[in-house]
């Protein structure tokens, strides 16, 4: 399974993780910072990881269960 | 600072304080990572690469990132990258600009830069305002726009950053937005190898000035404009000019071949006088 890690003293809880996360794994906890709501449906795809502004959340992938993605614009 | 687990880490000055001083969503962060994930990929050694820039929001990157780096004057970043590739051309030199210091304040040595096609990777981070100053516009700003210094809406028609950078001749001209990571980590890449002067606009959001507008969660709303507006090259190019307008055109933009400045100095530096 893969593991989402956040850093709460790097985050300024701008929202883009949660907002962007294609398998809706993150959610705002009450100080609106974002946490992990379902480990199990991260497809280990680090876009919550490339589009932090802070760089307080590091995906680590489980490389077995990862599927190739496609890289092309937009996606 | 925390444990190296993170990529960005490991490039980061850990006598800078930390989180960065840039403002909750602003796209130079999702930028910086980007670069750094680009260059730790090509393998670049630390002390290979200089990173350049000029004065703005953008202009405090360089001062986070452990590379030989330079903060220098307003809009100057390009003509102190021009020196350091011509007396040391076996660096990777990378210059790093605002909309504003590249286009405005800048202008001058931006389209010279081109023309003279010196070997530097250069990045405008374009957020459509002089945000560190109070959110200004500046000469990206869309017609009609309301800012600080045009509260009825602004007069002037916004400049095409990528298509004058190909007029001026550039031989690698790209745009990405920070929404589209993996579409701006190929542009760096690319940008990155390429003999001769590449640009990449990186379309991103200022947060706090034109994010006023765009409701409570303003990084979210500006990124889903982005995503909504985007259009690739290959779309682009069936569309007619009205079609195209308020669209942001990604891809690569050009990319050609022509001799490169700091080579021809070198040839000339090993001729003899004919005096």
């Amino acid at each position: 399974m893969n593991k989402v890690e956040i850093y709460r003293g790097w985050c300024k809880k701008c929202g883009i993780c949660i907002a962007f996360c294609p398998e809706a794994v993150l959610e705002a906890d009450e100080a609106l910072y974002p946490t992990v709501k379902d480990p199990e449906k991260c497809n280990g795809c680090r876009l919550c990881e490339m589009r932090c502004p802070d760089f307080a959340i590091v995906v680590y992938r489980n490389e077995e269960s990862y599927p190739e993605t496609d890289s092309s614009p937009g996606k | 600072m925390r444990e190296t687990t993170h990529l960005v880490h490991k490039y980061l000055r850990s006598s800078k304080r930390f989180p960065h001083i840039w403002c909750a969503g602003c796209g130079i962060g999702i930028f910086m990572q980007s670069l750094i994930r680009v260059i730790d990929q090509k393998e670049y050694s630390k002390d290979d690469v200089v990173l350049i820039s000029g004065i703005g929001c953008s202009g405090r990157l360089p001062v986070y990132v452990d590379f030989n780096t330079l903060h220098t004057t307003h809009g100057r970043a390009l003509t102190f990258a021009t020196g350091i590739k011509l007396a040391k051309p076996r660096l990777k030199v990378i210059a790093i600009m605002g909309d504003g210091d590249a286009i405005a304040i800048g202008g001058n040595h931006f389209i010279h830069a081109a023309r003279r096609n010196v070997e530097i990777a250069s990045f405008v981070i374009n957020n459509q305002v002089y945000g560190m100053t109070g959110g200004q516009c500046s000469p990206t700003t869309p017609d009609g726009t309301i800012t600080a210094s045009s509260p009825y809406g602004n007069l002037e028609p916004d400049f095409n950053i990528c298509r004058l950078a190909e007029a001026a001749g550039a031989t690698f001209v790209g745009r990405a937005t920070v929404y589209h990571t993996r579409l701006l980590e190929q542009l760096i890449g690319k940008a990155f190898e390429k003999k001769g002067f590449a640009m990449v606009e990186v379309v991103s959001q200022c947060v706090t000035y034109p994010g006023r507008t765009f409701g409570p969660d303003p990084a979210v709303a500006m990124m889903k404009w982005q995503r909504d507006n985007s259009i690739t090259v290959a779309q682009a190019s069936k569309l007619s000019e009205a079609e195209r307008q308020g669209k942001i055109e990604i891809g690569i933009l050009v990319d050609k071949e022509r001799p490169t400045y700091h080579e021809e100095y070198q040839k000339l530096l090993r001729k003899k006088p004919k005096v």
